[in-house]
């Protein structure tokens, strides 16, 4: 034990643990400096310009001060809302069947094209929105915008209603098949309530990743300087708003930028804390 | 099917008319109908997935033919893209979009096995863990364009100072590193979250019996943690370059727009994604447009080979 080699050989690697288990707590932490200085510089940026008046009116021509976002505002409830009027059913139908049906060559074949879903870039849903409805409807539409953004939101809704439909305990549908009721009444009366904490988490969570979207609307919803609420025109959107003022030369649309970019990030991270206290509250394993 | 169809037929001495008995044997039908309809919907459901997916890749080979017909290979190495000539050489891209993801891969990995190992290890639980956890997951939430607005206010300016005092000649701001840089934070909570539910699953007595040698806690994490879960941090970080990939409009807004071969990771340049999203709707030629969509569909064959092969790594360790 008093071997000096020894215990400086100890001495070393006690060195060397607590060596790299502060470098692992300063890396760890550094991460958090890039989030905490967009939201500090955002929220700087954002805050003065929020009014009244910016939520009501639209873009003044440059060189007027003042002016809104009214019309992104409008543009992006009405082009999420109707994303999520498409994929929400066709999602949740799709979750259904994956836990369902789990084994089966459909199937298998349904849950690589989820998986491929998910990872496609989401400029090429733009461009294949584009193709798809703005090219044979002849013009950039906002509902052209609404399915390139359903198309995102797919997978993610199909996956967590899979996922949170596999964990309930099989004696639930057991029981309600003994006394008779039939497939469609035990899944939309027993298997969906029981779920819906798990599948609202999935629709939440993506209409929080597709209302910060901006590349599927480059093609589709194009943007409009102007309010309109017509679904086959188009129509501006926050982030559409954000990108296009952002890159201008003129201060006075960096500062509706900036405001709109405030609005978006608070937007977008309620809907995570909200899913979050959803999902604690419910005990769903996301 | 059998025991509702003989329910109603049972006959109850409380219901002798037969006209109830009818009612209530329609009835059962009519669910027996909607049953099998409802299958039927499920079904639909789930081809419409794979529809869609076929569909996609269908509309982007037929759409990019022109451009796969006339330019061929060439499209591949030629590196000068000259709409106005009608030359459209896409290694500039190729070369810009490898460039920002490597890099930014390379800046995250440290930073994402960190955070992996902190909350897989050090701290699972408890709220030092939590606020690292939800700030990561509030990195992840923050949209695109957003970090891009950021990036062009605060990050390039600080990029700028930079390269001057490296002494470039040029210092734009805009370019590859920033698009690297900016990349990087967007794909760290990827790569840490999948780092972090592989490490927690290394098997308690592996690690036991390692402290049980007298192994000190940084040598359990190199020697039995790391080695176990060297398959999964592998697919985790080929997950979060498939993100790099084709993420679009953060780096459109800070890499410069140039279509010119780059010639150090300080000069602009342009990505796959990054050109398509600039000059899709200016483009007034079959081919030009043909070529924007190869480009598309190169990015598409990409993530999805990334992904699968990712996934499958996952699904194997997961199982094993």
């Amino acid at each position: 034990m008093n071997d000096p080699m020894r215990t400086d050989h100890i001495r070393y690697r006690i060195g060397k643990n607590n060596g790299f288990r502060i470098l692992t707590f300063v890396l760890a932490f550094a991460c958090m400096i890039p989030l905490v200085a967009i939201l500090f510089f955002i929220i700087k940026a954002g805050i003065t310009r929020i009014n009244f008046h910016f939520l009501v009116n639209i873009a003044r021509p440059v060189g007027e001060k003042g002016g809104g976002i009214a019309n992104a505002l409008l543009g992006s409830v009405i082009i999420v809302a109707l994303a999520s009027l498409i994929a929400i059913p066709i999602g949740i139908l799709g979750g259904v069947y994956l836990s369902e049906n789990p084994k089966g060559r459909l199937a298998y074949w349904c849950r690589l094209s989820v998986d491929i879903l998910q990872g496609i870039p989401s400029i090429v849903i733009g461009i294949i929105a584009y193709f798809w409805l703005v090219k044979p409807l002849g013009g950039f539409s906002a509902f052209s915008g609404s399915v390139a953004l359903a198309i995102m939101m797919l997978p993610v809704i199909v996956r967590s209603t899979e996922e949170t439909l596999k964990m309930l305990p099989p004696s639930l549908k057991e029981a309600a098949f003994a006394l008779g009721m039939p497939f469609h009444r035990v899944i939309f009366k027993v298997i969906l309530p029981v779920g819906i904490s798990g599948i609202l988490s999935g629709v939440m969570l993506s209409i929080a990743r597709i209302t910060g979207e901006t590349a599927p609307l480059l093609f589709t919803a194009f943007g409009n300087p102007y309010l309109s609420a017509d679904v086959t025109a188009p129509m501006q959107s926050l982030p559409l708003l954000i990108f296009n003022y952002a890159t201008s030369p003129y201060n006075d649309w960096h500062d509706l930028a900036w405001g709109a970019s405030l609005i978006l990030l608070v937007w977008v991270l309620f809907l995570n804390v909200f899913t979050k206290l959803i999902a604690a509250k419910w005990k769903v394993q996301l | 099917m059998e025991t509702s169809l003989q329910a109603p037929v049972i006959p109850s001495p409380a219901v002798r008319d037969t006209v109830g008995i009818r009612k209530r044997i329609r009835r059962s039908f009519r669910q027996i109908r909607t049953e099998s309809v409802f299958k039927q919907t499920l079904v639909i459901a789930g081809l419409i997935l794979v529809i869609l997916v076929l569909g996609i890749l269908l509309t982007l080979i037929t759409q990019s033919l022109p451009s796969i017909r006339l330019l061929g290979l060439k499209f591949i190495w030629g590196s000068t893209w000259n709409p106005v000539k009608n030359v459209y050489g896409a290694f500039p891209f190729l070369l810009g979009t490898l460039l920002t993801s490597f890099l930014a891969l390379l800046i995250c990995i440290p930073f994402s096995i960190a955070i992996a190992v902190f909350l897989g290890e050090y701290y699972p639980s408890g709220w030092f863990a939590d606020v690292l956890k939800n700030a990561v997951e509030l990195i992840a939430a923050v949209p695109s364009v957003i970090y891009g607005f950021w990036g062009l206010a605060v990050l390039v300016p600080m990029v700028r100072s930079l390269e001057a005092r490296l002494g470039i000649d040029q210092p734009l701001g805009v370019g590859i590193f920033s698009a690297s840089l900016i990349l990087s934070v967007m794909i760290i909570p990827y790569a840490a979250s999948l780092g972090r539910s592989m490490i927690q699953m290394v098997p308690e007595h592996l690690k036991e019996a390692a402290y049980g040698l007298g192994a000190t806690r940084w040598e359990v994490i190199r020697h039995v943690v790391l080695p176990y879960t060297r398959s999964g941090l592998f697919a985790g970080i080929l997950l979060s370059l498939g993100r790099a990939l084709g993420e679009t409009m953060a780096v459109t807004m800070v890499i410069g727009n140039s279509s010119i071969l780059p010639k150090s990771i300080f000069a602009p340049g342009n990505t796959m994604a990054s050109v398509i999203a600039n000059e899709f709707t200016e483009a007034d030629k079959t081919v030009y447009l043909s070529a924007l969509i190869e480009l598309g569909l190169a990015l598409f064959l990409v993530t999805v080979i990334i992904n699968i092969i990712g996934k499958k790594i996952i699904d194997r360790f997961t199982n094993e």
